[in-house]
């Protein structure tokens, strides 16, 4: 119990001409012989051979990884080489990619450093999704992992049924979701999913944990995603497409007396979102969520102000969430359809919303994408995700 | 439940797969309430906030004085799924398999196995804590009411139901080997061999016992190595729960009887017994855990609650007991990969001609009989019945070294 309720975010300063950029994504695989150092070594790589700035002018470096193990970024700078004055580590899983950039643009702002590389990679060999969900945390492997040892896929459901019984969400909800996901993911190179699905298909799919189905589920694999945190005048020196940074959140374990999660962190700290960044929901053009599962999606629909606490099986209905459609949202195919390179996963709708900001999309395009929010959502500790955050990003 | 059909001979008998067993210490804490079928919590003592998962610190006030406390378990069932697609193996051989989160009335969110009779969420439940296969604690959310493991396919598997089950009883001779058996019988086993040592000697009431229709008079002496392996040839492939009953008890300590012979064969029956029994019966029945429904299931030993703490008036007695206890741990610990259960029942003085002198209140032979029954029933490890027993665990539980001073003084009328 808490000694108040929890405050609303007092207003944070602006981020300037702090800029992101060099969106990168290192192959996806279903499963890597590699290790996580490889992954996050190809990541690296793909941002100095895209953008031609040298290792050495990169000062600063911000890691996310499960399977890193036994290192930490630490190892990684040795393992790399790279001699920095700037570094940092988020084992946050699906908020990573919104907290990395937190962390690393204040950081360009103050002055300690002036390059950061953003990165989050995780390899997945054969057994690496067992071990890692046995394990994941002390609650876990405490209080939920003896309990069917069935993963987040328990957790959930938990909060999926409870959803659906509370606010009346059906699959056909869940599976519009999922079916526009595909669409959009049917153009990005780097998807695993490559064949169309149909909401059929998607209700006939096998009950994994009642009432999550097979195609609820994204499928773990390897991979890994990365961006450059830098002043506009950095990203123009070296002709880089850059996005700007409008406003940014983060908050951990919120609301925790609720007895199952049906909100997360968002509904405490959108309105200080939008007002950092001075614009309205109605002003985002193309949403990227952390849908690891449908629910979620949900869950950051209403949290983030598209529409109201219970809505959004409304709001869904309403709408059409292919990259052309009435509300473009996870235009790459979001982990669904992508996959879930680990914490990659929380970097992939941040990566492909500087994509679509820049108009360098490597699938289907957003017309005229000015603003993009990307929100991200991680950490089933125990009974919830803990980690909630969201960005938004402007065209220049 | 149905009496399991005979099993295929030309198929491999399954090996036994288990629960995930990755536990951290402070999660530990709830096996000692779990081992007596106790739920208990961490309370904190400052605050007294009830928490789960546990945890190093109070989460409220951030304390560490925390205790573990009985909870009524009253709570409702506020979410639920099954479970079809597990990663392990256990849980693959046995899907699906029903999952919920319990909100307590003292507070904190459980994740549980809910028992098939709980009706959906939302729905008010009671929530116990069992000993799962594995040896360690969790949460099963039963319906209001009464209710047992049994009546649930996957949670019976939890308990070592005697019903349709083949059980080696190793003295059927004393008082308490005579009740066990004659509660096995009522309990619905399958099969008794009932051991026999000394088969000249023929207390009152045995003939009846070898007379009874699903009881076969084994010889069997613990003292013989020869005599264990032979019987464990014989009928070891076959034993679902092995009851051990052996004992051998005499009064006084140390400078009330001169000579170690007594003590010796105190040892011989209470301490050897076990070890050659151990030998003999474990490797084949860790083998046979996961043979069918009618598979082995358990290890009973009947020790005396002197095993905690020596009683001095019988004094050699109680160290071959703490003895026995020491190599019940390290069968425990060697049975539990297969997931067979040693169950230690810690009996008070029992009403038999080597206690008359004990002042009353005695453990009658049928109430320590069904006391057994009851343990292999549920889901515990640790039984501790009658009145004495309770009050030696109590004290024993609250300060063992109190307990210790305050047995210095314990006599025996006539002592």
């Amino acid at each position: 119990m808490s000694d108040a309720p929890p405050a609303a975010a007092s207003a944070s300063i602006g981020y300037d001409d702090v800029v992101i950029a060099a969106p990168v994504t290192v192959p996806y695989q279903r499963f890597s012989i590699n290790g996580a150092h490889w992954f996050l070594a190809r990541a690296v790589a793909e941002i100095i051979q895209r953008t031609g700035i040298a290792k050495s002018s990169i000062d600063g470096l911000c890691v996310a990884s499960f399977t890193l193990a036994p290192d930490t970024a630490v190892g990684l700078t040795q393992h790399l080489d790279m001699t920095l004055r700037w570094l940092d580590h988020i084992p946050m899983g699906g908020v990573s990619g919104i907290v990395a950039l937190r962390r690393a643009a204040r950081a360009v702002q103050c002055g300690d450093a002036e390059i950061v590389a953003c990165i989050a990679g995780d390899t997945n060999q054969v057994d690496t999704f067992r071990q890692s969900t046995a394990r994941f945390s002390q609650f876990a492997q405490d209080a939920v992992y003896p309990y069917g040892a069935g993963g987040p896929n328990i957790s959930f459901a938990f909060l999926t049924a409870y959803y659906m019984r509370t606010y009346g969400a059906r699959p056909e909800d869940f599976g519009k979701l999922c079916v526009a996901q595909r669409r959009n993911a049917l153009k990005f190179p780097f998807a695993l999913f490559k064949k169309p699905l149909t909401l059929e298909d998607y209700l006939a799919s096998r009950m994994i944990s009642d009432p999550i189905r097979l195609f609820d589920c994204v499928m773990p694999c390897a991979g890994a995603e990365g961006f450059l945190v830098m002043r506009r005048a950095q990203a123009e020196r070296y002709g880089l497409p850059y996005a700007r940074i409008l406003g940014t959140i983060e908050r951990h374990n919120a609301f925790p007396e609720d007895p199952v999660q049906f909100r997360a962190g968002w509904a405490l700290d959108r309105d200080a979102l939008y007002r950092q960044a001075s614009i309205g929901p109605e002003n985002i053009d193309l949403l990227q969520t952390y849908d690891d599962y449908p629910v979620i999606n949900m869950l950051q629909f209403e949290d983030l102000g598209f529409c109201d606490k219970g809505e959004a099986p409304d709001f869904v209905r309403r709408h059409d969430f292919h990259v052309g459609g009435s509300f473009p949202f996870n235009t790459s195919g979001g982990q669904l359809s992508v996959g879930q390179a680990g914490a990659a996963g929380g970097f992939l709708g941040l990566v492909e919303g500087i994509r679509q900001i820049t108009g360098t999309a490597l699938g289907a395009a957003v017309a005229n994408a000015r603003h993009a929010m990307v929100s991200g959502f991680g950490m089933i500790n125990y009974d919830r995700g803990l980690c909630s955050g969201a960005t938004i990003i402007a065209a220049p | 439940m149905m009496k399991p059909k005979r099993k295929n001979p030309i198929l491999r008998t399954r090996q036994a797969t288990l629960p995930p067993h990755g536990r951290s210490r402070v999660a530990l804490g709830m096996t000692a309430g779990a081992a007596t079928g106790q739920f208990e919590l961490q309370v904190c003592e400052v605050c007294k906030a009830v928490q789960y998962p546990p945890r190093e610190a109070c989460h409220r006030c951030l304390s560490d004085q925390l205790t573990w406390r009985p909870q009524s378990g009253d709570g409702e069932l506020i979410s639920e799924t099954v479970s079809r697609s597990s990663q392990e193996l256990y849980y693959r051989e046995r899907q699906p398999w029903r999952f919920g989160m319990v909100r307590l009335a003292a507070g904190p969110i459980v994740v549980v196995h809910v028992h098939a009779d709980c009706p959906p969420a939302p729905a008010a439940v009671r929530v116990e804590a069992i000993l799962d296969r594995a040896g360690l604690p969790a949460l099963v959310a039963m319906p209001q009411g009464k209710s047992d493991l049994g009546t649930d396919l996957h949670l019976r598997e939890m308990t070592c139901d005697p019903r349709h089950r083949k059980i080696l009883v190793t003295d059927a001779k004393s008082a308490a080997g005579q009740a066990v058996v004659h509660a096995m019988v009522a309990a619905g086993a399958d099969l008794i061999w009932a051991g026999c040592a000394e088969p000249w000697k023929q207390p009152p009431g045995f003939s009846a016992i070898a007379n009874l229709p699903n009881v076969t008079v084994m010889p069997l002496d613990v003292t013989d190595t020869g005599s264990v392996t032979e019987l464990a040839g014989e009928i070891g492939a076959k034993v679902d729960i092995l009851i051990n009953t052996a004992d051998y008890h005499r009064t006084f300590g140390i400078s009330a009887r001169q000579g170690v012979e007594t003590a010796q064969t105190e040892m011989d029956i209470n301490y050897f017994g076990l070890l050659r029994l151990a030998q003999a019966f474990g490797p084949v029945l860790r083998a046979r855990a996961a043979d069918g429904a009618a598979n082995a299931v358990a290890w009973v030993n009947l020790l005396s609650v002197y095993a905690l703490s020596n009683f001095p008036p019988h004094g050699t007695y109680s160290a071959s007991q703490a003895a026995a206890l020491s190599l019940a741990q390290c069968l425990r610990a060697e049975m539990r990969p297969a997931g067979i259960r040693v169950i230690n029942v810690f009996a008070g003085p029992i009403n038999d001609e080597w206690n008359q002198l004990m002042l009353p209140p005695k453990l009658e032979p049928a109430a320590l009989a069904k006391a057994i029954v009851t343990a292999l029933q549920g889901s515990v490890e640790d039984a501790f019945p009658g009145d004495i027993a309770q009050d030696w665990l109590a004290r024993w539980r609250k300060d063992p070294k109190t307990l210790e001073r305050e047995l210095t003084t314990a006599t025996v009328a006539g002592g």
